[in-house]
């Protein structure tokens, strides 16, 4: 595996299935009473995010923390870049400080691509989001949930699967993400959007892409809600809200027309009476509450493999140390 | 060294011909031939040097007054006449805005003082560049500046009504109005070419429809009107197209293209270095092409540099924050030598068209872009066509840096540069 994590694109089938099943040793340790691995203890990771995102700081921070690395949270709002530092300021302050990975979330795409590439820093670069650009690992929590749901066993990929990503592929660093990684995977993804929000361009992306939600429901392994903003609306990408539910929403009576297996995901938050309906949302074949468990677990996988792991080719962590017997050999310090 | 001095440029390939001997003298050239002798004339040995006229520029920033931290009259003249250039035209979106006859007499009169290259405002077409009240054109036109290009370029003419009045307006006194076709509402917040790249890169695309829209109108506009209208920066295979139409029914359409659309496209976007960040953006490969076919057959009439300096911290960032520009006045011949002449698609004598003779002919500007022959003013240049070498900021006399060649092996070398027989470069070095 490479140094940073910007792109999905930085991932070959080999990295992100070992991300994946070093995931699973992961999840194994969260039904441990004492949820903690010594890994990355004494190292420092930092949280830098420009924009809000209490839901995955909160992930990447709970991941840090039970690998037992030092995590600073760094916001943008009340420091000192709301009073225009620039990216490059934050980013030297941070390297002085001993920052051994840099968690990112920006509102410019592009922006962790320059942290990691610019010399600023000599640590990880781990995008968290970036502006319409990438969310590497929510699509590989993605992932993950899809190889929990459809196929059950470590080691393997998404070949063959159906994946139909529905909403405002336009603006989204998921779905970029997805369809980089999904793709890699071996699954076959297909987006779903009204015309205006396909990205100009989209012809040259590992996928196929439908206006038509219900000439592909019967076809999916799994459909992906993406979050729709009601802003959108205002710059004429969509009539109404309700008009967007109607063609373009998961409601019941659609989910009933996914095979039996089907599953449907969310990356919240969810819009609920937009893009999906309370009833869709609450079903047990929504996932959404299951992505977030995983979102932990993958951000521990990805941490460790970026700073204290093995590259592909070298030894997994169940090899090299087995994740329990490391929880129990340093336990006596670990909840100092 | 005074302008009575004798200088005699020795076998100088003159456009790019078999070896000529160019007698220097009291600001004219006084002789072009074989052999010539000329006591007491300092010798400038050019063997194997091609000799043009000095190069006009259409479109410079000079960013003085208001931003003199990324540039000023005297490092951007300077940076000029290190690149070939005898004039310049130096655009309004200054601080403040170059919309009044003080404002461009200012900028003129430092041109003049400082002697590297001769400064010929432009003027805005609107207060403030806002594109909705018309500066004082007339005024601009009747100062000692003498301005006949008018621009409010970095931004779009866009109301209909403006543009038909301006375009209308300064024929009163044969001026020219560029206009920054952007049409801005396709362009919101757009970060760059919309296309493959943009949407892999997540970045928000500028598309060719914005500039074709704006080109379309306003050819149409200025034959409904009888004006002529100047295109600024073409940067798309179709902005082409529409030229080329416009110019078949006989309208008096000109266009420029700058040197980096002749040679860059957005796929060097993907690194992210806001260094390739421009407007209008970098543009494809099949857009590239077009360009560079359209200069050769004349469809495009110039090259532009769009010279937009900016300092470092505007450019050592993140994408999204940084400012749209890149310098170009120091790289401009060794662009289009690399991507014209040693393509063969050029020959020197009509990049002398491109670089000199047109743009001073759509500027009104006289004296310059003239041809090498007894009596013309001496605003010439010498370079080395053989040079190879690899561009680097650190050298440049502009105050900024901000070029994508960086590191990138370009051809051809301005040796010398003459503004009316005085020599502003020798061997590569401002005088």
């Amino acid at each position: 595996m490479k140094r940073h994590l910007i792109s999905a694109a930085d991932l070959t089938r080999d990295d992100a299935v070992l991300i994946l099943d070093t995931a699973e040793e992961m999840a194994r340790i969260a039904d441990r009473p004492i949820k903690k691995l010594p890994t990355l203890r004494g190292r420092t990771i930092v949280n830098l995010f420009f924009e809000d995102s209490t839901r995955t700081r909160i992930s990447f921070e709970a991941a840090a923390k039970r690998l037992s690395a030092d995590v600073i949270n760094f916001s943008a709002k009340g420091s000192s870049v709301s009073k225009g530092e620039s990216l490059k300021d934050t980013a030297l302050t941070l390297e002085a400080m001993g920052a051994d990975a840099v968690v990112i979330r920006h509102g410019d795409s592009g922006a962790p691509h320059r942290l990691a590439t610019s010399g600023w820093i000599g640590g990880s670069v781990v995008n968290a989001g970036d502006g319409t650009h990438e969310h590497p690992t929510q699509a590989l929590l993605d992932a993950f949930t899809l190889r929990r749901r459809l196929v059950g066993q470590e080691g393997a990929d998404l070949a063959g699967k159906r994946v139909t990503v529905v909403g405002d592929i336009l603006h989204s660093r998921v779905a970029r993400s997805d369809v980089r990684l999904l793709s890699t995977l071996g699954a076959h993804v297909t987006l779903v959007a009204p015309p205006t929000l396909v990205p100009y361009g989209v012809e040259s992306w590992p996928c196929e892409v439908s206006y038509d939600l219900d000439a592909v429901l019967d076809t999916s392994d799994a459909v992906m809600m993406l979050r729709v903003q009601r802003e959108r609306m205002n710059a004429a990408f969509f009539p109404t809200e309700r008009e967007y539910a109607r063609r373009y929403g998961l409601d019941g009576e659609r989910m009933a027309r996914m095979p039996e297996h089907a599953v449907v995901m969310h990356p919240g938050p969810m819009n609920r009476g937009m893009e999906i309906t309370a009833q869709v949302a609450d079903s047990p074949r929504c996932t959404a509450v299951e992505q977030v468990t995983n979102g932990v677990s993958i951000r521990m996988a990805v941490m460790y493999l970026l700073l204290g792991g093995s590259s592909p080719s070298g030894p997994s962590p169940s090899t090299t140390q087995e994740p329990g017997m490391q929880h129990r050999a340093g336990s006596s310090e670990e909840n100092n | 060294m005074t302008a009575s001095d004798k200088t005699l440029i020795r076998g100088a390939r003159v456009l790019g011909g078999e070896p000529q001997d160019v007698l220097l003298a009291e600001g004219t050239i006084q002789e072009v031939g074989r052999g010539v002798q000329a006591p007491g004339a300092q010798v400038v040995e050019a063997e194997g040097a091609v000799l043009l006229p000095g190069l006009v520029d259409l479109h410079t920033h000079l960013r003085e007054p208001g931003r003199e931290d990324s540039e000023t009259v005297l490092t951007g003249t300077r940076a000029a006449a290190r690149g070939g250039y005898t004039a310049v035209h130096a655009m309004a979106n200054t601080f403040p805005v170059a919309d009044t006859a003080g404002v461009v007499e200012q900028v003129w009169r430092l041109g003049k003082e400082y002697g590297y290259c001769d400064v010929r405002p432009v003027g805005a077409v609107t207060v403030g560049l806002e594109g909705k009240q018309l500066a004082e054109l007339g005024a601009m036109h009747e100062s000692a500046a003498g301005v006949r290009v008018f621009s409010d370029d970095g931004k779009c003419v866009d109301d209909a009504v403006i543009m038909r009045r301006a375009l209308e307006y300064v024929k009163a006194f044969d001026g020219v109005v560029a206009q920054h076709a952007q049409e801005p509402r396709l362009t919101e917040g757009a970060q760059m070419n919309e296309g493959v790249v943009s949407a892999e890169l997540g970045l928000a695309g500028w598309p060719a429809v914005a500039e074709e829209s704006i080109i379309a109108r306003d050819v149409l506009l200025a034959a409904h009107v009888g004006s002529r209208v100047h295109i600024c920066h073409l940067s798309t295979a179709g902005s082409v197209e529409l030229v080329r139409w416009a110019k078949s029914k006989g309208w008096n359409v000109t266009a420029e293209v700058t040197p980096h659309h002749l040679l860059l496209t957005d796929e060097l976007v993907r690194s992210y270095d806001p260094v390739y960040k421009v407007n209008p953006p970098l543009r494809t490969e099949a857009d590239v092409m077009a360009l560079r076919e359209a200069l050769a057959d004349g469809t495009i009439d110039c090259v532009a540099t769009d010279h937009a300096p900016h300092p470092h911290e505007d450019k050592d960032c993140e994408w999204g924050a940084a400012a749209m520009g890149m310098v170009g006045l120091e790289t401009a011949l060794s662009v289009v030598q690399h991507t014209m002449v040693d393509t063969g698609l050029l020959d020197w004598s009509q990049v002398a068209d491109r670089m000199a003779h047109r743009p001073a002919e759509i500027g009104r500007l006289a004296g310059h872009g003239r041809p090498v022959a007894p009596g013309e003013p001496a605003n010439l240049v010498l370079l080395d066509p053989a040079y190879r070498g690899q561009v680097d900021p650190a050298g440049f006399a502009s105050r900024s840096g901000n070029t994508p060649y960086k590191g990138r092996e370009l051809p051809g070398r301005v040796s010398h540069t003459w503004l009316r027989g005085r020599a502003t470069v020798v061997d590569g070095n401002l005088q």
